[in-house]
């Protein structure tokens, strides 16, 4: 990393992320002027992006190659009021939280009281959600069964393609007219939508051109003043650049990284999507331009790496919106999980991996930063060397990248429908999110809480935490004969929550694609403009809805325990343990160190666990796969927690397994914490009975010590890795720390600042991290000792 | 027929080549004092105990005995060796697997499911299984059948053995071994006994005809501070080895205190001693090297 790098890092790292009012006041102002009053919805949001672009303030930072804030300036964090208006006790709680706070100013106070809050109370998105919902709905929520991503953050979940790298948006405004010219006033009766649709997406393009055009000036007038010759040279570069793309398509690698940051900034000021965006397979992406001007001598590697860490300290000085209650919970982070893909295969099958694709390894070492994440796909075609030079990164222990299987993702898009190329073309973003790249809305709609569900079947419809009757009456346990009358209640139960998780799901989207159109994120996404809809209205060429289950491994144990203990064993009756549960094992230590310790598990390879595993995993599957989302696609699942299974464990009483009240659920596909005790390839061999290719994504996490790194140890975990993929999983991410140094980290936070580890399909800081999240980190590392 | 065993372990990434299990054969002729499986010594089931897991008012063990051998006072629980029949039961009975019995009776068939389970690791590692313990050959004839069905399968095998056996146990399983790990703890014979209980002839000869039969060999020293840590034991060593044909690799494994709490938890008893220091390791290395070896740190 050369001195400028160096110096930008600082800043990005060193800068605490800051709440901005800049385009919260921008909007209102648009929204309130008369010509906002005029223009139909999908105008409105077009020109509010419009005059946020050509208003906002832009800076050049020192030495900066390339360009463009989100905000005023790096770190600077905007909000969204359209969608979630924080009221100034949001305000305070993020200013003053412990974990992932954001500087709020006296002003932004000021001029959230005064300005903001005055407008967009009651219309605000997470108020008409609110609203619109049925007290079924609310009651499931409050009592942890699920989460909503939707209701502060945007439907966002999809990632780019290699379409900006072959046209500027002067190219996609023609297509627009084109699309416009095409409409059929007389036999479509959507065509008068479609027509101010895209309208507002040529005035969403000519927005992100404005801001291009401000920045070209700017770098032009300070080349003017730079006195020092090299800075006076780039600068006027920069400035030839932002004269050029995003309006065109790019002719080199500069341009083409200055060109997607543009179309980035585009998209995270238009909306708070989730996971940001992403430019996914950046390695096939920027080949052709890296080799072309390799071959010619016109760029060196040495450029090229710069150019690439200059683009990452881009990503860092973009904290996640600000996320109040359960989001925040459920999400509890500053990384907007933009994902870069490295590796897989090309469109036309044959292995991907190429010079780039170790240059950008190279870069994730260098840079040891916390966005964007990165993640390597490996095929089965693709050359160890790539796993061995991705391993030895992550052998640093910062979590990155993670692992994935190109070969299972390609089957995973196959079967939902998409053609071959699209599914080689896709890949995985934010934490293990399958999709078609370019082409796909692939909205993630909340967490799923499978052992709250079962603990309301063993209550017989009660939430047993607040006395209420939320779900329905499936019989009272104790009179169950079999095993399988527990398997068919419990599936009933779970059954029903999915139907009104999916009933809110129809309003929310609706909400959306009525108040909240995305012209501008539409323009990118194959084919919201040769449909002249709108990305949220259906516009895009796949779409899909997933609902991402959360605690397979304490469900499975569950379901084991009760197999075992009460039906084949007899070992205890089903009223005595339920009443365990209720007295939350108090005087019963040794029952639930039995529970515990003498019960077949999840993660050993065991059949008789393992069995159930599959049981569960196919009630979830059945109840939500196939069905209709709003916008012509199906719904989905994935397998994921981020980090809710720590709220989703608090709001859960004792379960079956041993597990004491509140304490965190299994993440992601992985065992319970401490429950394999077989080592890596026993978990490995269970986690893949699963039928990966039925999910949209897994996530399997795996602790190991530093000492199983050397170089034939890395070997070792290398072929490992392979022959969990050999059977057809989808990731596996590996930490690599020792729980003493975790330890010492929760003591000395500030001996500790850069320490990052993997969470769950995303790194962090330890120390941002809440106390209960580092305990249970430093809980799944000391199980890696064993 | 059934052997016994007491562990079996996988993702073992020491013991051979690729990805392995290995599986710990119980019973050993030796009794070296260093030995960090002790509960791999005898031929019998043990109870093993670990008053750390115990629960201060659990009395599930002495419930659950039937010839009431155990008692229980603020320290833990004493079993009464006398009256004790390890039947298990109290193992079974005890939630948090502080009474644990080692030594599991087990067929070569139920063996080789357990093995099997990891075909695809061994696979694509070239690894396998190896065979540890104890010592291996004194359950010849189980070792025999477990590796014969591993043969059938295709699994690569290895045998971790001390070499105090007679040769014709060796000449028994040979062919279905494709490389030894050999242990050699030391050249000079008083210090042998004194220190393993047994001389070390019957190890040399043995390893002298397997070495002449073509078989593949890695040979194990286990590095014990004033024991074998000294250059002229290295030497002979080295010499002595020159003579063998078919030797891949020394391993030298330093003596390491992880066993210390087994011992405890037999309640048996353990030298205080330390590690032999690195820089002695090096020079140890170098001796082997100078006569032609590849010697690696470790397994």
């Amino acid at each position: 990393m050369n001195n400028r790098i160096k110096k930008l890092r600082e800043q990005s790292v060193n800068t605490k992320p800051f709440i901005s009012t800049e385009r919260a006041l921008l909007l209102t102002q648009f929204y309130k002027s008369p010509k906002a009053k005029k223009v139909s919805i999908p105008v409105k949001r077009a020109l509010a992006f419009k005059y946020i672009l050509e208003n906002k303030k832009i800076n050049i930072n020192e030495g900066e190659l390339i360009v463009g804030e989100r905000g005023p300036s790096p770190r600077a964090t905007p909000t969204y009021p359209e969608i979630n208006t924080h009221s100034l006790k949001d305000l305070d709680i993020l200013n003053s939280r412990k974990k992932t706070s954001y500087s709020v100013s006296p002003e932004v106070k000021t001029l959230y009281k005064k300005e903001i809050i005055p407008f967009w109370r009651g219309q605000s998105i997470r108020e008409r959600i609110f609203n619109e919902v049925s007290e079924q709905w609310k009651d499931a929520y409050e009592a942890g069964v699920f989460t909503e991503f939707m209701e502060q953050r945007a439907p966002g979940h999809t990632v780019l393609d290699d379409k900006i790298y072959k046209k500027g948006f002067v190219d996609f405004k023609n297509d627009i007219q084109k699309s416009l010219g095409q409409l059929d006033l007389l036999n479509d009766p959507e065509a008068f939508y479609k027509k101010q649709e895209l309208r507002a997406m040529a005035i969403a393009a000519d927005g992100l051109m404005i801001l291009a055009k401000r920045y070209s000036e700017k770098a032009k007038k300070m080349a003017k003043k730079e006195t020092d010759k090299q800075r006076k040279k780039e600068l006027q570069k920069i400035s030839e650049i932002c004269s050029h793309v995003p309006a065109h398509a790019p002719r080199n690698f500069w341009e083409a990284l200055q060109h997607y940051w543009f179309v980035h900034l585009g998209v995270i000021t238009e909306l708070n999507g989730w996971d940001s965006f992403n430019p996914g397979r950046l390695d096939q992406h920027l080949y052709p331009f890296y080799k072309k001007q390799i071959d010619e001598k016109s760029l060196t590697k040495e450029d090229a790496k710069e150019l690439l860490e200059a683009f990452w300290i881009k990503f860092n000085n973009q904290p996640a919106p600000p996320k109040v209650g359960v989001t925040a919970e459920e999400s509890g982070t500053y990384t907007d999980f933009a994902l870069i893909n490295i590796g897989g295969v090309k469109t036309d099958g044959t292995d991907g991996v190429n010079e780039l694709s170790y240059l950008i390894l190279d870069v994730i070492e260098e840079m040891r930063i916390l966005q964007p994440s990165s993640m390597v796909q490996i095929s089965k075609k693709g050359p160890d060397s790539f796993l061995n030079k991705a391993l030895k990164i992550i052998k640093t222990g910062f979590g990155q990248p993670s692992v994935f299987n190109t070969d299972v993702i390609i089957q995973e898009l196959l079967r939902q429908g998409k053609s071959i190329e699209d599914a080689r073309d896709g890949g995985a973003s934010g934490c293990v999110e399958t999709g078609a790249f370019g082409k796909e809305n692939y909205t993630l709609t909340g967490y799923f809480n499978m052992p709250k569900v079962l603990e309301i079947t063993l209550n017989n419809g009660f939430d047993p935490r607040t006395g209420k009757k939320i779900g329905l009456e499936t019989g009272d346990p104790s009179d169950f004969t079999d095993f399988q009358e527990l398997v068919n209640a419990f599936g009933k139960q779970l059954k029903h929550f999915i139907d009104i998780k999916i009933e809110g799901n129809n309003i929310i989207e609706r909400l959306y694609a009525e108040y909240i159109p995305a012209p501008f994120l539409s323009i990118l996404i194959s084919d919201c403009i040769k449909n002249g809809k709108d990305y949220h209205e259906g516009g895009a060429r796949y779409n899909t809805t997933y609902i991402q289950g959360v605690g397979l491994g304490t469900m499975t144990d569950c379901m084991t325990s009760l197999k075992y203990n009460v039906f084949d064993k007899k070992i205890i009756s089903m009223k005595k343990l339920l009443q365990a549960l209720r007295n939350n094992f108090k005087q019963q230590e040794n029952l639930r160190q039995r529970l515990i310790n003498k019960t077949p598990k999840y993660g050993n390879d065991d059949d008789y666990a393992d069995e159930n595993l599959k049981i569960i995993f196919d009630i979830y599957y059945q109840a939500v796969n196939g069905r209709p989302n709003t916008k012509g696609g199906q719904y989905r699942i994935n397998l994921l927690p981020t980090t809710v299974h720590i709220y989703f464990g608090r709001v859960t009483g004792a379960t079956p397994n041993g597990r004491k009240a509140s304490a965190p659920l299994s993440e992601g596909i992985s065992p319970t914490q401490g429950a394999d005790i077989q080592g890596p390839t026993a978990v490995l061999k269970s986690a893949s009975k699963i039928d990966h290719a039925k999910t949209g994504g897994t996530l399997l996490n795996q602790k190991f010590n530093p000492q199983l790194f050397d170089d034939e140890g890395i070997d070792k975990l290398m072929q490992l890795i392979r022959s969990y993929f050999s059977m057809d999983a989808h990731h596996i991410q590996i930490n690599v720390v020792s729980a003493d140094t975790l330890r010492r980290a929760q003591i000395n936070p500030e001996e500790y600042k850069n320490l990052i580890v993997r969470v769950a399909g995303y790194s962090d800081y330890f120390c941002d991290l809440n106390e209960e999240l580092q305990n249970e980190i430093i809980s799944r590392t000391e199980q890696a000792k064993v | 027929m059934k052997g016994i065993i007491f562990d079996i372990k996988k993702y073992a990434i020491h013991d051979g080549p690729g990805i392995r299990t290995t599986v710990f054969l119980k019973g050993c002729p030796l009794h070296c004092w260093w030995c960090h499986n002790p509960e791999g010594q005898s031929l019998e089931k043990e109870i093993f105990y670990n008053p750390e897991k115990c629960l201060d008012d659990c009395t599930d063990c002495i419930a659950a005995c039937p010839y009431q051998a155990i008692t229980k006072d603020n320290t833990g629980i004493a079993i009464n060796k006398n009256k004790c029949k390890l039947s298990g039961e109290c193992a079974e009975a005890c939630p948090t697997t502080a009474l644990k019995v080692i030594g599991r009776r087990i067929s070569a068939d139920e063996l080789l499911k357990e093995i099997e389970k990891d075909q695809i690791f061994y696979k694509n590692s070239k690894g396998g299984v190896t065979f540890s313990g104890g010592e291996p050959l004194v359950q010849v004839e189980f070792l025999d059948s477990a590796l014969e069905r591993c043969c059938r399968q295709d699994i690569h095998t290895v045998v971790d053995t001390c070499g105090y056996t007679s040769f014709e146990n060796f000449e028994k399983i040979m062919d279905k071994v494709d490389l030894f790990l050999y242990d050699l703890k030391m050249m000079d014979e008083e210090k042998h006994i004194e220190t393993t209980g047994a001389s070390n002839q019957l190890i040399l000869d043995n390893l002298k005809k397997l070495g002449k039969s073509g078989k593949k060999i890695n040979i194990r020293i286990p590095l014990i501070p004033e024991v074998n840590d000294s250059n002229e034991n290295a030497q002979k060593t080295a010499r002595f080895l020159r003579s063998i044909p078919g030797i891949n690799i020394i391993n030298l494994l330093p003596y390491h205190k992880a066993g210390n709490q087994k011992y405890l938890n037999l309640k048996r008893k353990t030298k205080n001693i330390q590690p032999v220091p690195e820089i002695k390791i090096k020079n140890l290395q170098k001796i082997y090297e100078k006569f032609g070896f590849s010697v690696k740190i470790g397994g």
